[in-house]
């Protein structure tokens, strides 16, 4: 029975879909970012209730039932992960939503014998089925269940081109035919592509794979959004869809590579996996509190963190450095790389989570030329980001990748495990700069044993 | 609904969806991420239309796996990203919590 004329639906759907747009509007600033969030929220809401009372529907007390049960498994879930853990879980959710629209495009099979409809269908199945494979792939990797390495085996290539012809052929089939059987053929095929693109890549470029599939889930809904005749399937399809294609493309350029070197890079043997060469070249080594007497009469300190901090769970013990810095007069920054971390923006969750208020955190293009002014730069568990070598080799396989022009401080500290290269494996030459020490250790050990030297000078 | 109307609604939704993600301050890239995941978990309208139609137990099961997975997506989603967004704080609100976290910090 419906409540509420199609007008009404129509209308009511129009106000979600604008909730939407000011969620995502919201982001512009940590200010008003939160309740943007919560109008998104209120916006789904909406359109839940409306669904229940413009459409004709049986078997409501199942339907509640489901959403129940998917609410109980999320929102502890949602609420209890690590910030370290964020890109495993938004993984998981991203491939979730995209298998959810491949089901409901399947079922929608038999009701639809238009082409460009059964079209849709399956564009929806394909893409939502490659999502929820390649993002199982990628929770894996990031959980490390299994390896972070490339996964490639001969033939590889092959075989992948197999897959996709068979898909392809799949979907013609289905959009011939509507035969479920063919359906679920593809939907099988869809899951082994997602495998096979995300098996080949390194778990440095993991932050583009998880943009690439957002993109893709949301392209996945906008297109069930057509096939059930919903805009605000589309709109909201599509608006995840650009944000996805936006902050691949970021990602990307932050890498100083193309999409498709990181996607298929593997298979030409220029990924990331490096050699794990050292030099036997001398660094001038420091202790603590040497490094606290540096910082504690500094004017201007920017400190430049990597994921090795968040490995090393220093997060809480650097921002308190920082307030025992600023109490202390010296003005400190975070120069934030745009791929520290494991996925887009996650290094200032991590450091927002320690309650470095955002105004420290700056972005690459606001802090470069900012490092003239530097007294020192404090690197901690980063190494690739500030590597010259971008600039200065050109057969270096990160040359082109813009990084923190650490450089151009008057002094540099890089607090680090060992010698041993980063993870594209090149070495730095700013390590061996005359205005370069380097304290060796474990980055949370360090970062304790220098605040409590700042503390007592 | 007739293709053009469609074709209208996508086409301006790709123009505003880059033009309002591309304003989205760097800072909060997460977010957004999991704030367009939860977005996208609006499939689950699709999935309780589907469900509500399905005559056959075997559609209905399929269906409703479809609305648990949804309602993860965009239940999880909301929830995680508010959950981030909170601990963005400005420099005037950090002092307030700084004591809480210089417990939790010493615990540790």
């Amino acid at each position: 029975m419906s409540l509420i004329s199609p007008e009404w639906t129509a209308l009511l759907y129009l106000v979600s879909a604008v909730c939407f747009i000011l969620a995502l509007k919201g982001l512009s600033s940590p200010r008003s970012a939160r309740r943007g969030n919560l109008i998104g929220a209120g916006g789904a809401l909406l359109a839940v209730v409306t669904v229940f009372l413009s459409a004709k529907l049986d078997n409501i007390p199942y339907i509640l039932i489901a959403i129940v049960v998917g609410t109980a498994i999320a929102a502890p879930i949602a609420r209890r992960v690590q910030m370290t853990q964020m890109p495993q879980l938004v993984a998981g959710f991203n491939g979730v939503g995209g298998g959810a629209a491949a089901l409901v495009a399947v079922l929608e099979l038999s009701h639809n014998s238009d082409p460009w409809v059964r079209l849709a269908i399956v564009f929806t199945m394909l893409v939502g089925a490659v999502s929820f494979g390649g993002s199982a792939v990628t929770v894996a990797k990031l959980q490390e269940l299994i390896s972070t390495r490339p996964l490639v085996f001969p033939g590889m290539r092959w075989v992948s081109i197999l897959v996709v012809v068979a898909a392809l052929t799949a979907g013609g089939v289905v959009i011939a035919t509507g035969s479920i059987g063919w359906a679920s053929v593809l939907l099988v095929l869809g899951l082994g592509a997602g495998l096979m693109l995300v098996l080949p890549v390194g778990g440095a470029d993991v932050p583009i794979v998880i943009s690439l599939l957002n993109a893709f889930t949301g392209l996945a809904v906008a297109a069930s959004g057509v096939v059930l005749g919903n805009v605000l399937l589309v709109v909201a399809g599509t608006l995840v869809g650009a944000s996805g294609t936006i902050l691949t493309r970021a990602m990307a350029s932050a890498m100083g590579r193309g999409v498709s070197g990181i996607m298929f890079g593997a298979f030409r043997g220029g990924s990331t996996a490096g050699s794990t060469v050292q030099s036997e070249r001398p660094v001038r080594s420091m202790e603590p509190d040497d490094v606290a007497v540096l910082l504690g009469y500094a004017q201007r300190v920017v400190i430049v963190p990597g994921y090795g901090l968040a490995v090393a769970q220093g997060q809480h013990a650097i921002a308190e450095l920082a307030t025992a810095l600023e109490a202390r007069g010296t003005e400190v920054v975070f120069a934030i790389h745009p791929v520290a971390g494991r996925m887009p923006g996650h290094m200032n969750v991590l450091l927002a989570e320690a309650n470095v208020p955002y105004e420290s955190l700056k972005e690459m293009a606001e802090v470069n030329p900012e490092f003239k002014n530097t007294d020192v730069a404090l690197v901690v568990g980063a190494n690739d980001v500030v590597n010259p070598a971008a600039k200065t080799s050109p057969g270096s396989p990160i040359f082109g990748m813009p990084i923190l022009e650490v450089g151009d401080a008057s002094q540099v500290v890089f607090l680090k495990r060992s010698m041993r290269p980063g993870f594209a494996g090149i070495e730095n030459e700013l390590l061996y700069d005359p205005k370069t020490a380097l304290l060796f250790g474990d980055a949370k050990d360090s970062l304790t044993k220098v605040l409590t030297a700042v503390k007592a000078l | 609904m007739d293709p053009i109307t469609l074709l209208t609604v996508v086409v301006l939704s790709v123009f505003v969806g880059f033009e309002v993600v591309s304003k989205v301050t760097s800072i909060l890239h997460t977010p957004l991420m999991s704030g367009a995941n939860a977005i996208h978990g609006i499939i689950l309208i699709g999935a309780i239309i589907v469900a509500g139609q399905a005559d056959d137990p075997w559609v209905l099961v399929i269906a409703l796996l479809a609305v648990v997975l949804a309602t993860a997506n965009l239940v999880g989603g909301f929830v995680v990203t508010d959950r981030m967004l909170q601990m963005f704080r400005g420099r005037g609100s950090v002092t307030a919590t700084a004591k809480a976290s210089g417990l939790k910090g010493g615990a540790q």
